[in-house]
This record gives structure tokens, sequence and C-alpha cells, in this order.
């Protein structure tokens, strides 16, 4: 590995996000969905109090609306993560742009890593950014602040570059949209795994449970899920749900979480970017080109 | 310091049930510009991909700049112009070109003037702040010879490098890779124009069939040079007349002298025509390189039943 070669390219890959426009469409769209998330709150919120609506009751529910939209932001992040990253490589072979840029000293693990260490960069700051800034403006027009807000958005931005990595291994050698698709339809099996897990779990049905949890283990953008929803609960739902119920049946429910992901599992989800890079660069080392 | 820059053994190269190439040796020697012919699909561009790594081989070998085939270190000097070439479109020319430059590790303070020089070079001074997304084929292929060329690299490979060009752009890619061999560069040149292969390559290397069916210099390919005559109301034989140019034969109506240097054919008609002989046609008789290759590739046309 050359790091001034990674270097290069996660530059590049910045400049060309910024270039395309990509960056500033998204950026667009995140303050507009902000602004209609803002306006929707506050009208909420206004009209539970003139019904006299208890302020605990208010921070449960505005929690909830939070989770909501942070479930729909993190369809959204997988699908423009895994649209952006499908053709980063894919694209430059398939167009012709990788042969003249692999003809140079670079290794093709240096062009991998330094297109991830760019999406990355841009992933992450795109999720950090519009996410605190939604979390502001609830807070805001609310009065309510999730207790972990950057909790919930590293966990966020983790969720998105996981599928981002898939999508960018997946595109060494496979075509772009196909690699983009399986990508997306990756993490919703992920999520739907996740719920039906939990539910397996309430029937005690055993092979159902391990086969969910293979899922999981396969593509962990559910566990790291959990950790979005642990970091805008307020703390007393918690309390209040560890009361009611089993645990499995809270497992089952998407929008609830008891605690974060343990150590062990965002460990995995660590070492799973890591295999999926590693596995990533060994085909695309093969390819012929 | 080798004199070799390019040599493979029995370098082969299988897809599938396809073989792309077929035992291929080939050696380019340094500061020679040698043509790589051959028709489409005989393994042309399968070999400048073996050269650099992109694909690998399936047997054989060799060495490029004394470096085994697709070594990193070999490839900082070799520059390369693909056949499909592609350039980020969203870039700027001097972008792509500044993004080689960092590639080939080189120094910051010499890139500007680098840059400027072989923008210069292909004709492409005032477009380089332009993004490559505007510009003509043309252009974009103008802008891969630059890229190619970038930090005077020891090998140049230029896959079909005028097959955007208009005459004039060719003429200006001619002078280019004249330049490039004066200046120490080997150029290996792959191209369907076998004209402008005539015109400027040292060698040429036809490969049919991923095998390397003729190779050499191209006065030993095309055989000795010689010129027929058409001449009439000449009294002395033209064997006798004609004995001190080569040696003359009788073609029907031809008088044919060979071997001939083509500067002498002026001194041959002129020994006709005072000798009172009367010249019909003259015809400066050598193979050229197309008749060659047309010879070693033509597939034989089955007889009809």
């Amino acid at each position: 590995m050359t790091p001034r070669h990674v270097a290069t390219i996660a530059v590049l890959t910045v400049h060309e996000v910024a270039r395309r426009r990509v960056l500033w469409v998204l950026a667009g769209l995140a303050v507009v969905s902000v602004a209609l998330v803002g306006f929707g709150v506050e009208r909420l919120v206004s009209l539970a109090r003139e019904d006299g609506v208890s302020e605990v009751q208010l921070q449960i529910g505005v929690s909830q609306v939070l989770i909501l939209i942070a479930f729909m932001f993190s369809f959204v992040l997988a699908m423009s993560a895994a649209f952006l990253a499908a053709p980063a490589i894919a694209g430059d072979v398939e167009s012709g742009v990788a042969l003249a840029l692999l003809a140079r000293p670079i290794s093709r693990t240096d062009l991998l890593l330094g297109r991830w260490l760019g999406l990355t960069a841009v992933v992450t700051s795109y999720t950090v950014g519009s996410g605190l800034l939604a979390i502001g403006v609830v807070r805001l027009v609310s009065g309510y602040g999730p207790p972990l807000p950057f909790v919930a958005v590293s966990f966020l931005a983790f969720e998105a570059t996981v599928v981002m990595t898939l999508a960018l291994a997946l595109g060494t050698r496979l075509p772009g949209m196909a690699a983009g698709a399986v990508s997306v339809v990756a993490f919703g099996l992920a999520w739907f795994g996740g719920v039906l897990g939990g539910i397996a779990a309430v029937f005690e049905a055993t092979a159902l449970v391990r086969a969910t949890e293979l899922l999981r283990v396969l593509m962990p953008t559910d566990a790291l899920w959990r950790g979005v929803v642990y970091g805008l609960e307020p703390p007393l739902a918690v309390l209040l749900a560890r009361g009611m119920g089993s645990g499995e049946a809270r497992q089952a429910n998407p929008f609830f979480a008891d605690a974060p992901p343990s150590i062990a599992v965002t460990a995995w989800a660590v070492a799973w970017l890591v295999l999926v890079l590693a596995a990533g660069a060994s085909a695309f080392r093969r390819r012929q080109l | 310091m080798t004199t070799t820059t390019i040599r493979t053994t029995a370098l082969r190269k299988v897809y599938a049930r396809t073989v792309a190439l077929d035992g291929l040796d080939l050696e380019v020697a340094a500061g020679e510009i040698l043509g790589f012919l051959g028709p489409n699909g005989a393994g042309k561009t399968t070999a400048v991909k073996l050269l650099l790594g992109l694909v690998t081989p399936t047997s054989g070998g060799g060495e490029v700049l004394g470096r085994p085939l697709g070594d990193r270190a070999a490839r900082r000097a070799i520059g390369y112009l693909p056949e499909l070439f592609r350039y980020q479109q969203w870039l700027t020319a001097r972008e792509v070109l500044g993004l080689h430059a960092r590639l080939i590790g080189l120094p910051s303070a010499r890139r500007p003037g680098e840059i400027d020089r072989v923008l210069a070079l292909v004709g492409l001074a005032d477009r380089g702040r332009d993004r490559v997304g505007g510009f003509s084929k043309g252009m974009q292929q103008r802008l891969g010879i630059a890229v190619a060329l970038l930090g005077d690299p020891r090998l140049v490979i230029l896959d079909e490098p005028t097959s955007a060009l208009d005459p004039v752009g060719r003429d200006d890619v001619r002078s280019i890779i004249r330049e490039a061999r004066d200046r120490g560069s080997a150029v290996l040149l792959n191209s369907h124009l076998l004209g402008e292969v005539e015109r400027l390559c040292d060698r040429v290397a036809i490969v049919h069939r991923g095998r390397v069916v003729a190779s050499g210099r191209l006065g030993d390919l095309l055989g000795e040079s010689a010129v027929r005559l058409r001449i009439t109301d000449l009294a002395t034989p033209p064997g006798t007349l004609l004995a001190g140019f080569g040696r003359v034969a009788t073609d029907g109506p031809w008088t044919v002298v060979q071997p001939l240097d083509p500067d002498r054919v002026p001194d041959v008609v002129a020994a006709v025509v005072a000798a009172g002989g009367r010249v019909h046609a003259v015809d400066p008789a050598r193979r050229s390189l197309e008749d060659l290759f047309l010879e070693l590739v033509r597939e034989p046309v089955e007889p009809v039943p």
C-alpha cells in the first residue's frame, strides 16, 4: 500500500462528488427535508400542547417521530451510499478511465482504499451534518433533545458506511447497477431479518432465530440501527419499556432498543468492513481488465 | 541500463475458450519505434494490456524495462494511451495531467512546467483549464497522448493513437512520436493505419491469431526495391544498356531493374531516353506494407462448391 496514492485517490473522489454536484444536490435535499420535519414537528407539538398532552408524553411522542425520521433517513442514506459507491470502481472499469489510471504505478488496492476513504469522508460528513441539523431543528421547535445525539448520528453514519463499503466492493466485479441493487436489497433484508428474528424469538422458532442471527452477522446494519434508536430515545421510555413485557417482544420492535449494540457487535461491524474491503481488493486484483 | 525495453517469450493469454494471444515473442529496443500490426482480434490490445499488468498471462512471460510484466516500478516510466481513451470528464485537462503527474511521482516543482510542455506538444495549450467533458473526441485523444508523454517516459505505448484525429492531427501525432523517439523513448505503436506505420516505424511486428507472423526492419520485410519500365524504340537491348544499374529482367511488356535505390530511378529513365528509347510508364516497384500485411493475414477464400 502506498499512502500517497491512497490519499490522491481519496481527494479525487471527494472532488468528483463535489464537482458532479452530487453533494450539493444531497445537501439541498437535506435542507428541504429538515425544514419540512421542523415544520411538521412544530405543528404536532403545538396541537398536542393545545390538547393538554403532558410533557412526558410529548417527549416520548417527539422521540418516536424523530426515530421514524431517522428510519426513513437511514433508507435514503443506504440508497444514496450504495448508488454513489457502486459505480466508483465499476463505472471507471466500464468506461475505460481505470485503464489509464491503473497503467500508472498505483496498485488496485490503493485505488480501492482511496475510493473507500473518499466516499467514507463524504458519507460520514453528510450523515453527521444533516443528522445533527435535523436533531437541532426538532429540539428548537419542540424543546425535546435526544439524550445521545452524537451516538445516534455516529451509528447512522456507520450503517451508511457498511452499505457503501458493500456496494464499492461488489463493484470491483459486478456492473455498477447490479452492485448498487444487491447492496440495497441486502440492507433491506438485514432490517427485515432483525424484525423477523425478534418475532421468531417470541414464538421460540429456534431455526428461524438462527437464520436471522446469521443474516445479522452477514449484514450488520440492523445491529447498528439499534444504536441509532438507542441514541434517540428518552431514558424514561427505556425504563418504562423495561418494566413491561418480555425482552424478546421488545427486540421485535425495530423502533425500540433497550441497549446500544454491544462492544462485540460493534467490533464485528468494524471487522466486517475490513473483511469486505479485503475481499473486494482481492477480487479486483484478479480481475482481467 | 538495459537496451531492450520490451522482451516477451511465448506470452499466452486465454479467456475462457478464446485464445487471445498464442505464444507472443516480441522485442523492442530502447529508442526505436515498433509498429505493432494485426487484423481486428489478432491480440494486439491483449498484448499491450499484458505488458502493463492490466491482465495476467496464462503462460509465458517477459520483461519491460528490465522488470517483470506489470511491475509497478517499471510502470513509473511507461506512458500509455489506451485504445478506449477516456479521462475524468469532470476534471480539466490540467487536472487530469496533474493527477497522472502525482501518480508517477513527478516532483511538485516540476509539474506545472511539464504539464505546460505536453499540453503545448499536443496543441492543447489554450484548453488546459477547460473540462474534459467539453472536449471533442479528437481533443480527448490529444489529451491522452499528452498523458502518455508526461514525464518523458522511457517507453510509450500508443494503442491506435490517431483513430479520432483528422489528417492534420495525424500529421501532428507523427511529429510528436518522432520527437518522443528523439528524446530517447521507445515507442510501441499499435495501429491499423499501415501508411502511418510505414512512414513512422523503424521496425514492425505483424501479429495474426495471437502469434507474430513477421517482424523486422521494414526494408528487410518488404524486400529490395526495383523499377519497372515500359520501353519502346530502343536499339540496344535493355539488359546491356541498364546492366550497370542492377539485374535486368523482362516481365511481359515490362523491363524490370533490381535491386535499385529509388533515388536512381530518374537516372535509369535518362539512360533509356539518351539511348533513343521512349519511356511509356515507370513503376517504382516495391511491395507496400499493405501488400505484405494482406498476404500474411488474409484468410484463404473457400471455393464455392
